[in-house]
C-alpha cells in the first residue's frame, strides 16, 4: 500500500508545477461556465415550467462541474500510459514488483486529483461571490455535503476505471486518436457533461441513468446542487460502488488477457 | 496560387497514407460535435423554442458556426500548432524561405482529418435548409454563402492572433480557445440569447455575431434592410487588425535556437 501512496505522491506534486498553465485555464473555463448559464438562463426564461431542475441548482451544477472538469472529463488523457503501451517501455514497468492496473490506476487518478486542485478553489470562490440568480451555492445542510465528497471520490473512480479500459485497448489496436474521441464524445455526453441528464427526455434518461456513465459527474454535481438529497443521493453512492466494482474487475481482466499475450519487439 | 493547390495535394497525399486512421479521426470529429447537436435537440424538445426561435432555426445558427470553423480549422490549422512550430524551430525554416510566412504556415499544415465536422455541417444544412421557414431566394442564398465565408475567414483572423500572441509567450495561451472553440459551441444558438452585453462584445471587439446572429435575421426576414445581408463583410475588418498583431509579434521574434 504504501508504495503506490508514494506513486500518488509524487505524480502530485509533479503535476502541481504546472502554475502558469492553470492560471489561462481558469479565465476560460470562468467564461465557459458563465455562457452555459446564460444559455440555460434563455431557455427558463422562455418556459420556466419545461425547466426539470430548479433554477438555482442547475447554476450549482454548472459551476461545479467548471471547478471539477479535469476530475471528471473523460477526453483528459493520461499520455505517458499510452506511450508505454504504444512505443514499448512497457516491458521496463512490467518488470517492476509492482501490480500494473493499480499502478496505473493511481497515476491516473492523481493526476485528475491534482490539476484540480489548482483549479477548483479559485473558481468556486469567485463563483460563490458573483450576484444572486448566478451565485453558487452551499448544499442545504452537511450530511448533504458529505455525501457528496463520498459521491465525488466513487465517481472519480469510475471514471479512471472507464478510462483504463480505453488504454488496456490500445494493447489491442495501436492508433489510439480515432478511439479515444468517440468513447470520449459518448461517455461525456450520457454523463450529463454537455447537458445535466434531467434534461434529457423522459425515455431516454430513463435507461441512461441505468449506465455506467450516470455514475460519473452526474451523481456528485447533481447531489451538491441538491437536485438529488437523502434517500436518493444513498441509493446513487450505492450504484456507483457498483459499478465502480464491475469496471475494476472486467478491467483487471481484460489487462490480465492482454499481458499474457503482449510482446515487445525488440528495442 | 499554384503552390498552394501543390501543398493541398501533398497534404492530402500524404494524410491518405494512414486510411484507418484517417477516417477513426474523423469518425471522432464527427461523434463530437453530433453530441452537441444531440443535446441542443434534447433542449428543444423540452422547451420547444427559445426566445422565438425553433429548433431548425437554431440549427441553421449551428450549421454556420460549424462550417465556418472547420473551414477555418482546415486551412488555418497551422495557427493552432503554432507553439510547436517556434519551440522545435521549424519556423526558423519558413522565416528563410522566399514567400510570405501567412502563405507558407497555411500552407505547410493543412490538416484534413478536420473535414469531419464540415461533413457534419453539410449534413445538418441539408436537414435545417428546407425545415427553418426561410423561402430561398437568391438574396438569402449570397446571404448563406456570405456567413460562412466570412465567418471562416474571422476564425481564421482568431487563428491569426493566437499565433501572434505565441511571440511573446512561446507557451499557447488556452484563454483563446473560449474565442475559438467557444465560439462554435456557443454559437449554436443565435448569439442573442445569452444577453445584451455578450452580443454587443461579439458585434465590436469579436465580432462573430456579425456573420452569425445579424444575417440570420435577415434570413428569417425580422430585419429587411440589406446591411443586415453584408454584415458578414464588414466583419472581414476585423482582419487588419490581427494581421497587424501577428506582423508586431513577427517583428519582435527571437527564434528560441534549438
Amino acid at each position: 500500500m504504501k508504495k503506490y501512496i508514494a506513486l500518488f505522491r509524487i505524480r502530485f506534486i509533479n503535476s502541481l508545477q504546472y502554475r502558469a498553465a492553470a492560471l489561462g485555464g481558469l479565465a476560460t473555463q470562468f467564461a465557459w461556465g458563465s455562457m452555459e448559464i446564460f444559455a440555460f438562463s434563455a431557455f427558463y426564461r422562455a418556459n420556466p415550467d419545461a425547466f426539470p431542475m430548479e433554477f438555482s441548482h442547475t447554476v450549482s451544477y454548472i459551476w461545479m462541474q467548471q471547478a471539477f472538469l479535469t476530475l471528471f472529463m473523460m477526453w483528459y488523457w493520461e499520455n505517458s500510459i499510452a506511450e508505454a503501451i504504444t512505443e514499448g517501455s512497457i516491458a521496463y514497468e512490467m518488470v517492476r514488483p509492482i501490480d500494473l492496473y493499480t499502478r496505473w490506476f493511481c497515476q491516473a487518478g492523481a493526476n485528475r486529483l491534482a490539476r484540480c486542485t489548482l483549479r477548483c478553489l479559485p473558481i468556486l470562490i469567485v463563483a460563490s461571490l458573483l450576484p444572486k440568480p448566478y451565485r453558487l451555492i452551499l448544499p442545504p445542510d452537511m450530511g448533504q455535503f458529505l455525501l457528496f465528497l463520498v459521491s465525488t471520490f466513487l465517481a472519480l473512480g469510475v471514471v479512471v476505471a472507464f478510462s483504463m479500459l480505453m488504454y488496456i485497448s490500445l494493447f489491442y489496436m495501436l492508433s489510439s486518436m480515432g478511439i479515444r474521441q468517440i468513447t470520449s464524445a459518448i461517455s461525456d455526453f450520457l454523463a450529463g457533461a454537455i447537458v445535466p441528464l434531467p434534461f434529457f427526455p423522459e425515455p431516454v434518461r430513463a435507461v441512461v441513468e441505468l449506465l455506467p456513465f450516470a455514475a460519473m459527474q452526474n451523481m456528485p454535481l447533481r447531489i451538491y446542487s441538491g437536485n438529488i438529497s437523502g434517500m436518493d443521493a444513498v441509493r446513487g453512492i450505492v450504484f456507483q460502488v457498483l459499478w465502480l466494482t464491475a469496471l475494476v474487475f472486467i478491467g483487471r481482466l481484460l489487462m490480465n488477457h492482454a499481458l499474457k499475450r503482449v510482446i515487445v519487439q525488440g528495442g | 496560387m499554384k503552390l498552394f493547390v501543390k501543398f493541398l495535394a501533398m497534404q492530402i497525399k500524404s494524410q491518405m497514407q494512414y486510411k484507418l486512421s484517417f477516417f477513426l479521426t474523423l469518425l471522432g470529429q464527427l461523434f463530437t460535435s453530433f453530441t452537441v447537436l444531440l443535446g441542443v435537440y434534447f433542449m428543444f424538445v423540452r422547451f420547444n423554442r427559445v426566445e422565438d426561435y425553433t429548433f431548425e432555426q437554431a440549427l441553421l445558427c449551428s450549421a454556420v458556426m460549424l462550417m465556418a470553423f472547420s473551414l477555418a480549422e482546415t486551412f488555418a490549422r497551422g495557427f493552432d500548432l503554432f507553439p510547436r512550430m517556434i519551440s522545435n524551430g521549424e519556423f526558423d525554416r519558413v522565416l528563410v524561405r522566399p514567400r510570405n510566412e501567412v502563405f507558407q504556415i497555411l500552407a505547410l499544415k493543412m490538416d484534413i482529418t478536420r473535414i469531419g465536422r464540415l461533413v457534419q455541417a453539410i449534413l445538418v444544412f441539408c436537414y435545417a435548409t428546407p425545415q427553418s421557414g426561410v423561402i430561398w431566394t437568391w438574396d438569402k442564398i449570397l446571404t448563406l454563402c456570405l456567413m460562412v465565408i466570412c465567418g471562416s475567414l474571422i476564425f481564421c483572423g482568431l487563428f491569426l492572433i493566437y499565433a501572434g500572441f505565441t511571440f511573446f509567450t512561446i507557451e499557447g495561451l488556452e484563454f483563446m480557445n473560449i474565442l475559438t472553440d467557444g465560439g462554435r459551441e456557443f454559437g449554436r444558438y443565435p448569439f442573442s440569447i445569452y444577453g445584451r452585453k455578450i452580443l454587443m462584445f461579439l458585434t465590436f471587439v469579436v465580432p462573430l455575431a456579425l456573420f452569425q446572429y445579424y444575417p440570420l435575421l435577415y434570413l428569417l426576414d425580422r430585419e429587411k434592410n440589406v446591411f443586415y445581408m453584408f454584415l458578414p463583410i464588414v466583419g472581414l475588418l476585423f482582419l487588419l487588425p490581427s494581421y497587424a498583431f501577428f506582423r508586431t509579434g513577427l517583428k519582435r521574434y527571437k527564434s528560441i535556437g534549438s
